[in-house]
């Protein structure tokens, strides 16, 4: 507030007054959603405290005692953490180069179909793996890749031997990415057909007129329309390599036999608090995350918003 | 405001059409009907297999095809007293979450869209940091159990009852409510929160139909919240029981034989079931979230 009267200066608090009788109803629609944010967003932030305080079960909200850095100290020397903080960016960054690109294409394939209705219904089929609960999904993959499954009876149709593809390590990340796409690919053209139909169609009539065919106009006119959405939306994904995006699809479908490449910090930070009551060491690991996610997050939407101008949020 | 479709894409203009084009076209369809197969077939394969009978799934007979054609399986998840009664809970909770959630998100959202609103410049990035770090797992968990609310249908509904990003989407909408309108009925005697609730709520069908279908779809698959904080199995949601249905079993693939396949007949119709409401809901909402996400995914 102080702030805000040295700026309007002389005769503010009149002035800041009469804003307050003017608008007051707006705010007090706010007030039971702020509190909610300071309830059970700002309250779980400050509780990140018990990882530098010894925190056992019982004990109040913010811990008992400071330890300082000795579960930072702890964690930075336990392997299973290094092994959940590689498979993090592994899977993350896997996923990101081939959905990414994949992505795109899709986009610009759906926006070369010309019956409409068609497109809508390509549209409609593809969306709905995107409401389909994580659950059902890790049940679909299950059910497909058991070992009396379609796959299998693919691969022992043909020749070849039963895999248990859910207890092999080797085949988590091709798991992870698969179902990804299936389930982001019609969802994630969205912002990508919003951007094409922003795209001024005398810009496709010029190109026309120049001579350019339909490839031609595509590459010339529709991929630079979408250049600024290509960069942001590639650079936000970069920025959350470090984040637990699909936290509960690994929670759902990963199991000790494959921890070796599917385990990520979450899931190791569930496992260690909630799993073995190691409250404070597994805040610390998930405030480690937290960090370095507020960092990525932060540069990359900066970086966005100086080369493409535009920014997510 | 932008009531551009998508279907509207630059079409109309293009003149030069190729004999090379035409022939991408075509194949360009047909890979289209091979992605819409592709991406139906895991449906089809459960929907398959619940009305299958055992000996077929045994045998490795079933494709898209029930083989052995019975509904005796939905006869016995129907009829199990855990199923219905999960599902009932989810009825309820999804109704109880998505009503909380748009009334709470439109109070948020509504100031948020006023750029004469001072306070804006301190709530807005109160709001955003949320989307940059937060709390975390355990300290969530430690709150929940501090506030009493383990075990309460509360901690299923709170967490998510306000999403910053929904949040953000609906600010944009709200946004493109002409201000003349509102003003034109705040002279007519609407006070500001009577002109919300009069001129810019009724103008926001779009984007309220498409946080109905957000929300109603996040409580509908909310399993996580469910597994944190339910200990008592009357009160789980059927996303949490099909949870341990799918996660019992096929683990241990190993010992197949009778117990296993009729647990994928019955994992199949219980997903089949749970996937139901949503799969014929989205469809009628669907020309409204596009639009939604639009107007507020390409605004900075």
């Amino acid at each position: 507030m102080a702030a805000k009267q040295k700026v309007t200066g002389y005769g503010g608090r009149k002035s800041l007054g009469r804003h307050f009788r003017k608008y007051w109803q707006l705010y007090a629609m706010m007030l039971i959603p702020i509190i909610y944010y300071i309830i059970f967003r700002y309250v779980p932030m400050l509780g990140n405290i018990i990882a530098f305080r010894r925190y056992r079960a019982g004990s109040s909200i913010l811990g008992d005692e400071w330890s300082g850095f000795k579960y930072f100290r702890q964690f930075i020397h336990d392997s299973n953490f290094w092994r959940s903080f590689r498979n993090t960016l592994l899977l993350n960054g896997k996923y990101l180069l081939i959905s990414f690109p994949v992505t795109i294409i899709f986009a610009l394939l759906l926006n070369e179909i010309k019956n409409m209705k068609f497109k809508k219904f390509v549209q409609t089929i593809t969306y709905l793996p995107h409401f389909i609960s994580i659950v059902i999904v890790a049940g679909m993959i299950r059910e497909l890749l058991s070992t009396s499954g379609p796959i299998n009876n693919a691969i022992v149709a043909s020749g070849g031997e039963a895999i248990q593809f859910i207890s092999l390590p080797q085949w988590f990340t091709t798991i992870f990415v698969a179902s990804g796409i299936w389930q982001g690919l019609g969802w994630n053209t969205i912002l990508y057909l919003a951007a094409m139909s922003g795209i001024n169609p005398e810009l496709y009539e010029a190109a026309s007129l120049d001579g350019a065919g339909r490839f031609k106009q595509a590459l010339h006119v529709t991929i630079p329309g979408i250049l600024p959405t290509i960069m942001t939306l590639l650079i936000l994904n970069i920025g959350s390599l470090c984040g637990s995006v699909a936290f509960e699809k690994v929670m759902l479908l990963y199991q000790p036999t494959t921890y070796e490449t599917a385990d990520i910090i979450a899931t190791y930070v569930y496992r260690m608090g909630l799993g073995s009551g190691n409250y404070s060491y597994a805040t610390a690991v998930g405030l480690f995350q937290g960090i370095i996610n507020v960092v990525l997050l932060t540069a990359a939407n900066v970086f966005s918003k100086r080369t493409t101008g535009s920014s997510l949020y | 405001m932008a009531k551009k479709n998508v279907d509207d894409a630059p079409m109309a203009s293009r003149m030069i059409i190729s004999k090379g084009y035409r022939t991408f076209t075509v194949i360009n369809d047909i890979f289209m009907v091979i992605i819409c197969l592709v991406m139906l077939y895991p449906f089809l394969y459960l929907v398959a297999q619940s009305f299958s009978s055992t000996e077929a799934i045994v045998a490795g007979k079933v494709g898209i095809v029930p083989v052995g054609f019975s509904v005796e399986t939905y006869k016995y998840v129907l009829t199990s007293n855990v199923f219905l009664p999960d599902y009932l809970n989810t009825v309820i909770y999804a109704v109880i979450g998505t009503v909380s959630a748009l009334i709470l998100s439109c109070l948020l959202a509504y100031p948020l869209s006023k750029k004469e609103l001072r306070g804006n410049k301190i709530v807005g990035p109160f709001i955003i940091f949320t989307m940059y770090f937060a709390g975390g797992m355990i300290p969530n968990y430690i709150l929940m159990t501090s506030l009493g609310l383990k075990d309460t249908v509360a901690a299923f509904i709170l967490p998510g009852v306000i999403s910053t990003y929904y949040v953000i989407l609906m600010r944009s909408f709200f946004e493109s409510v002409p201000a003349e309108l509102e003003e034109a009925g705040e002279i007519d005697g609407l006070s500001k929160f009577g002109a919300f609730l009069h001129v810019a709520l009724p103008m926001s069908k779009p984007i309220i139909a498409t946080m109905t279908l957000f929300y109603l779809v996040q409580y509908w698959n909310n399993w996580f919240d469910a597994f944190l904080y339910l200990d008592t199995p009357t009160k789980w949601p059927v996303a949490y029981y099909l949870r341990t249905l799918i996660s019992t079993s096929s683990s241990s693939a190993e010992d197949a034989g009778e117990a296993m396949t009729i647990a994928a007949n019955i994992k199949s119709c219980a997903m089949v079931l749970t996937a139901a409401p949503i799969i014929c809901v989205y469809p009628f909402i669907q020309k409204y979230f596009v639009q939604g996400m639009m107007l507020g995914g390409v605004k900075g």
